[in-house]
């Protein structure tokens, strides 16, 4: 009882800590916060439990050891992570006297343990707004995120194995053509099963008594030939207007199952981008998608016909005669057991096949847009080695799976030659028994005939929907991927936007490298600020950052006193003006690249824009005119035409916040004076964030920002940096050392 | 490598000092593997607090002795990638998913976020990667065993 009192000020311990807790901690301590370990000092797996009280900092391990540190003065706690693993180190006097460490799952709660030792330290109360923890891990939360980070990881549920199923989210619009279809198909397979029927009066009625010397009754023989003529041909018409009915509906699911994907994909967030290749999205999207296509139109209708005309055949065969059709049925078990079994062999070798093959379109993909590369080093040769390899791999998985396949198929023959053969001694049996007559047995082995075949054709649909199952499931796992910059469920409106930008305490990294750290700043509306730093410093992840191409992990980025991640994403990019180092141009006229963002813009406001940018007068020496194509195929720019193009990009949507990342890094100096020009025009008036690697280029700029290996380490104008013979003032005085050389 | 050519020590935080011939002294000083997937053992830098590397170390075994365990030490210290020795379940078969693995760290859970995140490395060694960006290693798959195999060979 007095232990849970303890942690009254402090949200419960998990269960499984209680009681060992309980026993270690004095009542008189107050626990002011703990956190679990999962790893120990020499970095094996193993949870602990890191208590902070009043008195002294305690660490539980699983195994039961304790250890425990006094506080003092003399305490400090030092918080370090690197590739994956955190670690606090406890110091006293500058030695370590212990360490304890934990994968990032836990380092959020050891950020707060730190954040509270150092309130403690400093003699404050413990913290007073009230920590909010994740009611299902225990995790504490982020304030600034509502969802709890390690349940959401957990959180990610596996497609269920009946993916093909769901694709009925893309059927449900097409139900009406759907069941016409399907009534078309119930009544062709019933009119195809009339010709058997028919052949056992044309027997009996017919033909046997005509052996006997009975005459021959025109009239009757006329009426059943009418029978089977119209019979086939009724399953004809309606045979067509299914399959087309069907087929229609199928292309149009296809092409909406695509759409949705794409744009599910483009809502996506750089990370997933980050974490694919191109090629394998681009073969999901494409051939796979095509394949679930081609399924829907004819394997599955084919696969309900099948179903139908079994159960059917089984029912006719049934009513004229059980026992002969329980003998019919018997290799039907088997079958349904030898389709079972190669199922799931097929399955996943399809799943390997389909991602197999998406190695030969990366392999591509990979290939053709770095060809200026691959010429110019002469490894023509590599990469066909490369891509024969991707298909070799390919065919020996294709191989093995065949192997299999291979054996199916005439397995299921042979079951039904059984069959057949189990059918012909069963009834001639049965009609020297003079139970059944010979047009039964005839009626029978026709209908058999269908049966097997059927049969036959549903087994080799077993490998099509294998491989639809397999495109399904990998179109699904996009569709399923949630933005990892998820879209606010309820976003706040945006108005009039100042362009006063906050960071506060921002953190983020990439997977489990920490590459910003603790960043804050705050930018007034219309303020300029360069940002400088050694490359790799983290400029442009700040950059990406504050266009939400990536959360952050830490902190917040406020925009006029609204967290970022509260707005909506699309309302919020139309006020940032982005311009890259490498603009990317898109297959298009030049007026339609400039016109991107803004694609109603008048041809008067493209022609200011290019102005502007002091594009105009090169742009009229193209051939013409903003009419030129560019792009992939199109007019090959130079890299400073490019970089103006995309700064009249950025200045047409007349963004309240600017971001220039590199923007005149890769152009001559003269080509460079005439972008300044332009960017000068752009500037104006707005809250800018500029990165260059020229520091000349940033004169302009209010507050210099200088970052070194993701955190700030200086802020100031031009001068008062130099002055204060820093981090900046090395830097320019290299690039000024630099100058120097080249102009000499 | 001579003896001559420098000297490391561990001061009382636990951080590797190394003095170099000319006598410069570095506190703090890092072992980073130029290598550490190809050539673990070999191509080693020892990079300062200023993030610049102050000593390059091309073979780790030519170290002598006390030397190169302190050394090998703290690389183990730094780096964390667990090596899979098998993989007892997984919750799906399909990603995400969650596997429990036995490792040379002990047990643990990781969680695959994407078939990608598997990355062959030849020779049957692959490199697995979990949602928090941690690396688990599997030096051959050959020889994991048949549970192991079946299930990670649903995932690539
Ligand atoms: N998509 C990414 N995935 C992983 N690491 C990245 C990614 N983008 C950048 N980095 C790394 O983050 C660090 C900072 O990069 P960046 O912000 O681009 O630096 P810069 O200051 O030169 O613009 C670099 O070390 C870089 O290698
Ligand atoms: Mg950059």
């Amino acid at each position: 009882m007095t232990a849970r009192s303890q942690f009254s000020l402090v949200p419960a311990l998990p269960v499984r800590w209680q009681a060992p807790a309980a026993a270690q901690i004095a009542p008189v301590e107050t626990v002011r916060a703990w956190f679990e370990t999962d790893l120990t000092a020499d970095l094996l797996y193993a949870r602990g439990l890191a208590v902070l009280t009043d008195a002294r900092v305690l660490h539980l391990s699983e195994d039961g050891g304790v250890e425990d540190w006094k506080l003092s003065t003399e305490l400090l706690l030092n918080h370090g992570e690197h590739g994956g693993v955190g670690t606090l180190e406890l110091l006293r006097a500058g030695e370590r006297v212990g360490q304890l460490r934990f994968t990032l799952a836990e380092d959020l709660g050891a950020k707060r343990f730190v954040a509270e030792f150092e309130r403690l330290a400093a003699g404050g109360e413990p913290a007073s707004e009230s920590i909010e923890h994740c009611p299902v891990c225990a995790t504490p939360l982020d304030p600034s995120q509502e969802e709890c980070q390690v349940c959401a990881a957990q959180l990610h549920t596996p497609p269920s194995t009946w993916t093909l199923f769901r694709l009925w989210r893309f059927a449900r619009p097409y139900r009406l053509q759907l069941s016409i279809g399907l009534v078309c198909t119930l009544a062709s397979t019933f009119a195809t099963l009339v010709p058997p029927y028919l052949t056992m009066p044309l027997m009996d009625e017919i033909l046997i008594p005509f052996q006997n010397g009975t005459p021959i009754d025109q009239h009757r023989v006329m009426l059943y030939l009418c029978g089977l003529l119209g019979a086939a041909l009724v399953a004809w018409v309606l045979g067509w207007a299914r399959t087309f009915v069907l087929a229609l509906v199928s292309e149009r699911i296809g092409a909406d199952l695509r759409t949705t994907t794409f744009n599910h994909l483009l809502s996506l967030s750089l990370e997933y981008f980050g974490g694919k290749r191109t090629g394998d999205l681009i073969s999901r999207l494409g051939s796979e998608s095509d394949r679930i296509c081609v399924f829907l139109s004819l394997h599955a209708l084919d696969f309900v016909t099948d179903v139908l005309v079994m159960l059917m055949t089984a029912a006719i065969l049934f009513s004229i005669n059980p026992w002969l059709a329980l003998a019919t049925l018997i290799p039907l078990p088997v079958i349904a057991w030898l389709i079972h079994i190669v199922r799931e062999k097929l399955r996943t070798g399809f799943e390997r096949l389909t991602r197999v093959w998406s190695e030969v379109t990366n392999v591509l993909s990979d290939t053709i847009p770095g060809i200026r590369v691959v010429k110019a080093f002469a490894q023509e040769e590599r990469e066909g080695q490369r891509f024969f390899a991707a298909n070799r791999y390919n065919l020996e998985q294709n191989d093995r799976l065949n192997r299999i396949w291979g054996l199916f198929t005439p397995t299921v023959t042979l079951l039904t030659e059984i069959g057949l053969l189990v059918v012909w001694a069963f009834g001639i049996y049965q009609v020297s028994q003079h139970e059944i007559t010979v047009g039964v047995l005839t009626a029978f082995l026709a209908y058999i005939g269908r049966f097997y075949t059927r049969l036959d054709s549903m087994s080799r649909i077993v490998s099509v929907t294998q491989k639809a199952a397999a495109a399904a499931k990998r179109i699904f796992d996009i569709l399923d991927h949630v933005s990892s910059v998820p879209e606010p469920a309820n976003p706040t409106p945006l108005p009039q936007v100042r362009g006063h930008i906050e960071l506060r305490n921002v953190g983020f990294r990439y997977g489990s490298r920490s590459v910003v750290r603790d960043i804050t700043l705050d930018i007034q509306p219309g303020e300029m600020i360069g940002l400088v730093g050694q490359s790799g410093a983290g400029k442009s992840t700040l950059v990406n950052l504050m266009c939400r191409f990536y959360d952050v992990a830490e902190g917040a980025i406020l925009l006029d006193g609204v967290d970022i991640r509260q707005l909506s994403i699309p309302a919020f990019r139309q006020n940032i003006g982005l311009v890259l180092q490498e603009p990317y141009m898109f297959f298009g006229t030049v007026a339609d690249n400039i016109a991107y963002g803004k694609p109603n813009a008048t041809r008067a406001e493209i022609i200011a824009a290019a102005r502007a940018a002091h594009a105009h007068d090169f742009i009229l020496r193209l051939p013409q005119g903003y009419d030129s194509l560019v792009g992939e195929r199109g007019q090959q720019l130079s890299g400073g035409e490019r970089q103006r193009l995309s700064i009249a990009r950025a200045l047409l949507i007349d963004p309240r916040i600017l971001l220039l990342d590199e923007a005149t890094s890769s152009v001559d100096t003269e080509t460079e004076k005439e972008i300044q020009k332009a960017l000068e025009n752009l500037v104006r008036g707005r809250t800018t964030i500029a990165i260059a690697h020229r520091l000349s280029t940033l004169r302009k700029a209010d507050r210099l920002v200088v970052l070194e290996r993701g955190r700030i380490v200086e802020i100031g104008n031009h001068d008062e940096l130099i002055e204060k013979n820093g981090a900046y003032a090395r830097l320019y005085e290299a690039q000024a050392r630099n100058q120097g050389e080249d102009d000499a | 490598m001579s003896d001559a050519d420098f000297t490391l020590h561990e001061d009382a935080r636990g951080r590797l000092q190394l003095r170099l011939a000319d006598g410069r002294t570095f506190e703090g000083v890092v072992p980073v593997r130029a290598f550490p997937l190809g050539a673990p053992e070999e191509f080693i830098g020892l990079v300062a607090n200023d993030g610049h590397e102050v000593l390059h170390i091309p073979r780790l075994a030519d170290l002598p002795e006390p030397t190169r365990e302190l050394l090998a030490r703290h690389i183990r210290q730094r780096e964390f990638v667990p090596r899979i020795e098998a993989i007892e379940s997984c919750t799906a078969f399909a990603t995400p998913t969650t596997w429990t693995v036995r490792t040379d760290r002990g047990r643990t859970e990781l969680i695959l976020k994407a078939e990608e995140d598997i990355r062959r490395l030849g020779q049957g060694r692959l490199l697995v990667t979990n949602s928090h960006g941690l690396h688990f290693e599997v030096a051959d798959l050959a020889k994991l065993d048949a549970t192991s195999r079946r299930i990670l060979a649903r995932f690539m």
